[in-house]
């Protein structure tokens, strides 16, 4: 029962980094409808750009600050230029545009800085987290971050004017027009927030992968997964969809025979697989219903 | 590299007008007898590059055949590729058999293990589907360096897979022929003979069930369609073909390895139907190219930023053809014309 | 006097098709204009094209300001709220979120809370159930829920595409009789597009019939009432 809880408890530690990534990725399809297969690379450029910054004597949370400031222009920016114009292309060409992005993010990203690891710090401390040696300070402040952020993001959602209008120009955009949102502009926030809240999850995920260009590979799937568990539709879903992916990862893990660590990933694959087959919008998404 | 990049980046340029016109019968002509004919006149390693083309052209026809033909999208077409690779080649170096012979079987078990996928991927379109394959292109490595397939498979190592020779008949005739020239000739039979049986399906009642199903799938149920049954048969039939190519990759790069067939063949093969034009078969071909030079000519102009070089490109390509090579090759055919009605 | 709305050749396209041929018509500030037209004469593309929400040519003034090449949430900011045909309700929102949605573009935010019990006193069905997902109410109430949208604009101008459409015809007389209302105390202009021609005739002070995207006749909505062939046509007597 020991090693039960113990497990649980793990998964939910790394869960949380998976949450976080949901977090963007269901951010993002809110606002345009596709996944962004680029979230990853870009989560780690813009922690890259943190690391420099402390390279550079500033501070952890005035760079932390500085970094949500410049991703969500970045976001905003890759959104304007890029797939603003490509808005009315066929869905396949956004998604070759997507593979684009993430190709040039980790090429200039591994020109810059190059590929060897590096490390990167954690304000919460890296000591066991009462007295648990499975859970450290450092996931525990990860757990408390992505908590934080569901709450503001349900706030912002909710009970702001803009939020609103977020929300009506992603669920019906020729409504909102009518009652005159710049739906364009939404779709751009859209991006930049995403951006944004793909930084804070690549600066708290950092300390545990260590920072190099292609740390978000694997990260990135599981937080579609995550997101995808949870149905694309709702951020809670797709935190509680983040902390499910990692419990059940840890679980096949320990308990099913012959699972090494390379199979795991697969086995997380094969979940989401199960999960749509099952229930084809996720554990909490809304149902489309398609009239003909 | 640079001399090959010389001498590789013609086709690139020269053979678009052409497959304008490969509409046409003379077209199609023109093109073969491109095809036939060049693999005189460079080296053995281009030859093997204009086999690789063959190869990834017949793959990305597959992934055609189901996304232009039944509107689904996989991410997946790797890891069918890989089963057809690793088909191949365990019964070319485990059995003994035939390279030729091996063709049909991985067909046939791509065929089966397509078909198997697509039973569950039914529920699914759209990007939920677009997830789905994707998640099996990331297993498959996974799965073939598994220690329990290790004797057939040579786990992590992979397989050294024996390079067939020109059959005797042509040394017996006095004709020097060299395994990448008698390679290269082999694939493009199999090529052509899968372009023929592709054009020939979508033209047939299956590909025009199929083809109502992409265009509103409710309306292709209410007409007696069976929706369920083409759309695995199209996942089936598109696997099959993949499996093929990924035989012929097998033979040609005379090694399988689980890394050689990552989630990155399934964006190139991706990339390369965009490309060409989804749905337009002979885009494939344009595709193709697309796959095995345009990283070439990327690390050519830039090592360090080859990667940055590669998305640069392709996002002028998709800003300027959004419909890919199709687009250019319609274009490309009406200025013919009117040049010649005037 | 100038009028508030003035709309002169406007064609309209949709693709390779043209709908509208060279309209042309005036609506006076305080009026309740009407535009009648069978099935297919261009109604919901004349009103689609005052927002620019359909390729167009010609020129559309709203109080002196051009509004062809405006954006359409620019133009609904000049104070033009269009009710859609379907009402393009958030159907996933609550009746409240959706009343909000309708402010959205104003400035003065403190007087919403104000507006959005107006709203509840125009239409008591909404307050009983402002919490509830506007997808769960029924057509009439949605047409009621889609008229107070508009309204939370403070709109100077209001667009309505067919409000009777698939409502039962009680609820259609309350819904109109609201509408005149509307238009008397709240000063709000209206161009409404109908079928029902009978009810928009009773209510409307000025009408425009139209003809493959053209208009054929106009005159105060009485003189059309009374004309032979407009009987005979669209009120069936």
């Amino acid at each position: 029962m020991e090693l039960f809880t113990n497990q649980v408890l793990a998964g939910i530690a790394t869960g949380a980094i998976y949450a976080c990534m949901a977090l963007a990725v269901v951010m993002i399809y809110q606002a345009i409808d596709h996944l962004n297969f680029a979230q990853g690379e870009m989560a780690m450029f813009s922690t890259f750009i943190a690391w420099q910054l402390m390279q550079w004597g500033v501070p952890y949370w005035v760079a932390f600050v500085l970094v949500l400031i410049l991703s969500f222009a970045g976001g905003v920016i890759i959104e304007r230029a890029l797939f603003k114009p490509l808005a009315k292309a066929p869905v396949l060409t956004h998604v070759a545009g997507f593979i684009a992005l993430f190709a040039i993010v980790n090429s200039v990203a591994g020109l810059t800085w190059d590929f060897t690891i590096k490390q990167f710090p954690t304000p919460f401390g890296s000591a066991p987290f009462l007295g648990s040696q499975l859970i450290s300070t450092h996931q525990a402040g990860m757990i408390g971050v992505t908590l934080v952020l569901l709450l503001l993001l349900f706030v912002f959602f909710r009970y702001t004017r803009v939020g609103l209008a977020m929300r009506a120009a992603a669920v019906m955009p020729e409504s909102a027009r009518l009652v005159g949102i710049n739906t364009s502009w939404m779709i751009a926030l859209g991006w930049g927030m995403a951006a944004a809240i793909g930084s804070i999850a690549g600066m708290l995920i950092a300390p545990v992968v260590f920072l190099e260009p292609n740390m978000m590979g694997g990260v990135l799937i599981y937080g579609f997964a995550a997101a995808v568990v949870g149905g694309l539709s709702s951020p809670l879903g797709a935190v509680i969809g983040g902390f499910l992916v990692g419990v059940f990862e840890n679980l096949v893990g320990t308990y099913i025979p012959g699972v090494g660590n390379e199979l795991k990933l697969p086995i997380a694959l094969a979940l989401i697989i199960t999960v749509l087959v099952v229930k084809p919008h996720g554990l909490f998404g809304r149902t489309i219903v398609k009239r003909v | 590299m640079s001399t090959v990049q010389e001498v590789s980046s013609a086709p690139v340029v020269a053979a678009v007008p052409k497959k304008a016109m490969s509409l046409g019968p003379l077209a199609s002509l023109v093109l073969l007898a491109l095809l036939a004919i060049t693999p005189f006149f460079v080296k053995n390693f281009i030859i093997f590059q204009m086999t690789m083309v063959l190869i990834y052209a017949i793959a990305v026809l597959a992934l055609n055949i189901l996304t232009g033909a039944s509107g689904q999208f996989s991410l997946g077409q790797s890891a069918f590729y890989a089963l057809g690779a690793y088909t191949s080649a365990i019964l070319i170096e485990h059995v003994g058999m035939n390279y030729a012979l091996t063709l049909p079987f991985a067909a046939i078990v791509c065929f089966i293990a397509g078909f198997l996928f697509g039973l569950p991927a039914l529920r699914l379109s759209g990007i939920y589907l677009a997830l789905a394959t994707f998640a099996l292109a990331v297993a498959m490595p996974q799965l073939l360096k598994l220690g329990v397939f290790e004797h057939w498979t040579g786990g992590v190592q992979g397989l050294v897979v024996t390079k067939p020779d020109a059959p005797e008949i042509f040394a017996s005739m006095g004709l020097k022929v060299s395994q990448d020239m008698w390679l290269y000739f082999f694939t493009l039979v199999v090529a052509i003979i899968i372009y023929i049986v592709s054009v020939n399906l979508l033209k047939s009642r299956s590909g025009r069930a199929m083809m109502s199903i992409r265009d509103n799938e409710i309306a292709a149920s209410a007409m007696g369609v069976d929706v369920a049954l083409y759309k695995t048969l199209a996942f089936g039939v598109s696997a099959g073909i993949t499996g093929i190519a990924g035989g012929l990759g097998a033979i040609a790069v005379q090694f399988v390895a689980p890394d050689g067939y990552t989630i990155q063949l399934a964006i190139a093969l991706f990339l390369g139907m965009v490309v060409g034009g989804v749905g337009w078969l002979p885009g494939s071909l344009a595709g193709a190219l697309f796959i095995v030079f345009v990283p070439n000519i990327a690390e050519h102009v830039s090592k360090g930023l080859s990667g940055a070089v590669f998305g640069v490109i392709l996002i002028f390509i998709i800003f300027l053809l959004p419909n890919g090579a199709r687009q250019l090759a319609f274009g490309a055919q009406s200025l013919f014309s009117k040049l010649r009605g005037s | 006097m100038t009028a508030m709305l003035h709309v002169k050749d406007l064609r309209a396209y949709y693709g390779q098709v043209q709908a509208l041929h060279g309209l042309e018509f005036d609506l006076k500030e305080g009026s309740l204009t009407t535009l009648l037209g069978a099935n297919g004469a261009g109604k919901t593309t004349t009103l689609r094209a005052i927002c620019n929400m359909v390729r167009s040519t010609g020129s559309i003034e709203f109080e002196g300001k051009k509004l062809d090449n405006k954006s359409t949430e620019s133009i609904v900011r000049l104070g033009i709220a269009h009710v859609p045909q379907g009402r393009g309700t958030f159907t996933t929102m609550t009746v409240e979120e959706n009343l909000q949605l309708g402010a959205i573009s104003r400035k003065d935010t403190k007087a919403i809370d104000g507006d959005i019990e107006r709203m509840y006193d125009h239409f008591p069905v909404l307050k009983q159930r402002h919490t509830q997902q506007a997808g769960t109410l029924s057509g009439g109430e949605q047409q009621m829920l889609a008229v107070a949208r508009a309204l939370m604009l403070r709109p100077r101008l209001m667009l309505l595409d067919e409000p009777s459409f698939g409502l039962a015809p009680l609820v259609v007389r309350d819904l109109f009789k609201i509408l005149g209302k509307i238009n008397r105390e709240d000063k709000v202009s209206i161009l409404v597009v109908e079928q029902n021609a009978q009810l928009a005739l009773e209510l409307a002070d000025k009408a425009y019939v139209i003809e493959t995207g053209r208009i054929v006749m106009s005159g105060t909505a009485e003189e059309i009432a009374n004309n032979e062939d407009v009987r005979k046509s669209y009120l069936g007597y």
